[in-house]
């Protein structure tokens, strides 16, 4: 078996593993698997409406994953997607109601707004990494909730003490008259393109730039980069950089598109938590982010039909996508049985 | 109000939002000293909430007035059970600990909140009928100044929680055990050599971090919020990993970090009726444990190493 047939085997293995201990939650539980799976592929697939929702989920998974992927190239763990992609929806709806723009500069504007303030949250933890050696996995959990409680707090400044920015000029809108024409009025919308385009960029920058280059050969050796003359410290910041654009438009995606405003929050969205299983599945490829997004964002949409038509609750879907994220961060035990497996092929 | 009665009214509720930390913060020493680290606090901390809500509401006919307390026992052992998983991951399996930590902490969320619908059929639990008691301490509680500051109206698990950061000093700093503790996550090569076995050393600094996390998750949810929801730890873990932090890996100063972060959670919640600490908008009592945190790891505050082996699995053999 070749490398690259275990390093497809092992994802693809640990996502079989992780829906069979779903199903034995499930039977344990005293549900009906069977029922909770159709349940869940119904939710995802039932009609076009559910479709159109499924891929409006997957289109911020497809963000948070490249955001942890890209960092995870350079060899850091942005842990800090969850905030990054706060104050990203935040900066995106500001723009969306405090502007009044042609669509043509609005609609950017929003955009580059949510990037950069993703940009700029990533920038702290990059720094202090690549100046003082901080590990910015502290970091960035710490920066996760400054930056839940710092969106709070200016949500609340700009609706006057209320808990919602109200919704955004249509002018700064992805909305889609013709997705939701073809999709029963499902919230899809344009922002899908968004996002492609943006697995697209990763990896012209990963696999066809300079900089690129330089970025995986940290993430590979930062020591020997550093004999071949490369700026360390500086590709550090540009990964947390650019890990935290992609972070931000995430969450342009959610207040430009899904929800067309920013409230106050309890807690996190949970998805750039997902975007560590999504990156971690896809094997921080582009196209395995792909993968990824595809597959969690249609669990996690999927998983809302669960309750109405089989009585189960959704959280078994997270039991399913945690589950997972252990088994691939066990790989090493499945490549074990997988060579083990081959070689007794062999001696045959 | 007079600065004594703020003293008399912020100090015991410091106290109070502090002990769940602290337990947790010291569960986070002992598995990163012995070199591993454990992401998955917050997550081992749902679990202790969840369970000590659910063993309180199912024994109170049974254990009466001491069900919270055997509540704390039930939390402990699950929440040491399930700390096990990160155990195989990150010692056996060589997993990357921060990988398998934030896949315990979705794993504890998920689980709980399933069996919440799955038992209750809603989002949350019922409330508990029994929580912990408030006491006054006989003597002490009659000195002047100190005795309401500190000995009037306590919790019988605040001095649990100074008790048990305490005893952690004492078994990390002053046992055989704990120069082991402290080898393995150090050096465990030099360790192994010595004759240290440092994978039922690392897998016993796990297993005393699950529990104590459980531990403090239950002492949470038993004395603050009195029933489970999706909202009842809310990142009490990770300010908890960042007490540890703050408190540079010292179970000492863990609990001197763990009584701020109290003493500033405190503040955040009680602040608007005490004079000149209403004017200071919540904001930033709220982001305060963290960026202070944030600050002491970049080294502003004095500096703070963690153990040189946290977050290396050991392969035998290799160099």
């Amino acid at each position: 078996m070749s490398n690259r047939v275990v390093n497809i085997l092992v994802p693809v293995i640990s996502v079989i593993l992780g829906l069979l201990v779903g199903a034995i939650v499930m039977l344990v539980s005293g549900y009906d698997p069977v029922q909770g799976y159709a349940a869940l592929w119904n939710g995802i697939f039932g009609d076009t409406y559910a479709i159109g929702e499924t891929i409006r989920q997957i289109t911020p998974y497809l963000l948070a994953g490249l955001s942890v992927a890209f960092a995870f190239r350079t060899g850091l763990f942005n842990i800090g997607v969850e905030g990054q992609l706060l104050v990203g929806w935040f900066a995106a709806a500001y723009v969306g109601i405090a502007f009044d723009l042609p669509m043509y500069i609005h609609l950017p504007f929003a955009i580059i707004a949510a990037a950069l303030a993703g940009a700029l949250w990533a920038f702290i933890p990059g720094l202090l990494k690549a100046k003082l050696q901080v590990h910015e996995v502290i970091v960035t959990i710490m920066m996760n909730y400054i930056a839940l409680h710092t969106t709070n707090a200016l949500i609340k400044v700009v609706s006057d003490g209320g808990d919602n920015t109200g919704t955004i000029n249509a002018t700064a809108s992805l909305k889609s008259a013709f997705f939701e024409s073809i999709t029963d009025y499902s919230r899809l919308h344009y922002g899908i393109f968004i996002a492609l385009a943006m697995v697209l960029l990763m990896w012209f920058l990963l696999e066809k730039t300079t900089t690129g280059y330089e970025l995986k050969a940290v993430g590979f050796n930062k020591h020997a980069s550093e004999y071949a003359g490369m700026n360390v410290n500086k590709n550090i910041i540009l990964s947390m950089v650019i890990s935290g654009a992609f972070a931000g438009l995430a969450g342009a995606m959610e207040a430009l598109g899904t929800f067309q405003y920013a409230n106050v929050k309890g807690g996190f969205t949970g998805i750039g938590f997902d975007g560590i299983a999504v990156a971690l599945l896809g094997a921080n490829t582009p196209l395995g982010v792909i993968f990824g997004a595809v597959l969690f964002g249609s669990l996690k949409y999927g998983a809302l039909n669960m309750p109405n038509e089989a009585g189960i609750p959704v959280e078994i879907v997270s039991i399913v996508i945690a589950i997972i994220i252990f088994f691939v961060a066990c790989g090493y035990v499945i490549r074990y049985f997988l060579e083990k497996a081959n070689k007794k092929k062999e001696a045959k | 109000m007079s600065f004594l009665d703020v003293l008399y009214f912020i100090i015991p509720s410091a106290i109070f939002y502090a002990a769940p930390l602290i337990f947790v913060a010291i569960g986070g020493v002992f598995s990163e000293r012995s070199g591993v680290i454990n992401i998955g606090l917050e997550g081992l901390m749902v679990m202790g909430a969840f369970i000590g809500i659910l063993f309180n509401l199912m024994f109170i006919d049974t254990f009466g007035a001491m069900t919270p307390w055997v509540s704390l026992i039930a939390a402990m052992v699950v929440s040491g059970l399930f700390s096990v998983m990160h155990a195989v991951a990150s010692i056996s399996f060589r997993a990357d600990q921060t990988i398998s930590g934030v896949a315990i902490n979705m794993l504890g969320v998920a689980i709980a909140l399933f069996s919440v619908k799955m038992i209750y059929d809603k989002g949350q639990t019922d409330y508990i009928q029994q929580r912990f008691i408030r006491f006054d301490i006989p003597l002490l509680s009659d000195i002047p100044i100190i005795g309401p500051m500190l000995f009037k109206d306590v919790y019988g698990t605040s001095i649990l929680a100074i008790g048990v950061a305490v005893l952690a000093w004492f078994v990390i700093y002053k046992t055989p055990f704990g120069l082991r503790l402290r080898a393995v996550g150090e050096h465990p090569m030099a360790a192994d050599t010595m004759g240290v076995n440092v994978t039922k050393m690392r897998y016993i600094a796990v297993i005393l971090s699950g529990a104590l996390a459980g531990l403090g998750g239950a002492v949470y949810s038993q004395s603050i919020s009195g029933e489970f929801s999706h909202t009842t730890i809310n990142g009490q873990g990770f300010m908890a990993l960042a007490a540890m932090i703050f408190g540079k890996w010292h179970p000492l100063g863990a609990l001197g970090a763990a009584l701020f972060f109290g003493f500033a959670q405190a503040l955040s919640i009680v602040g608007g009726q005490i004079p000149y600490v209403d004017q200071v908008p919540t904001y930033f009592l709220h982001i305060l444990p963290y960026a202070l945190t944030i600050l002491a790891v970049a080294g502003f505050i004095g500096k703070a190493h963690a153990p040189k082996a946290s977050g290396i699995p050991y392969i035998k053999g290799k160099r």
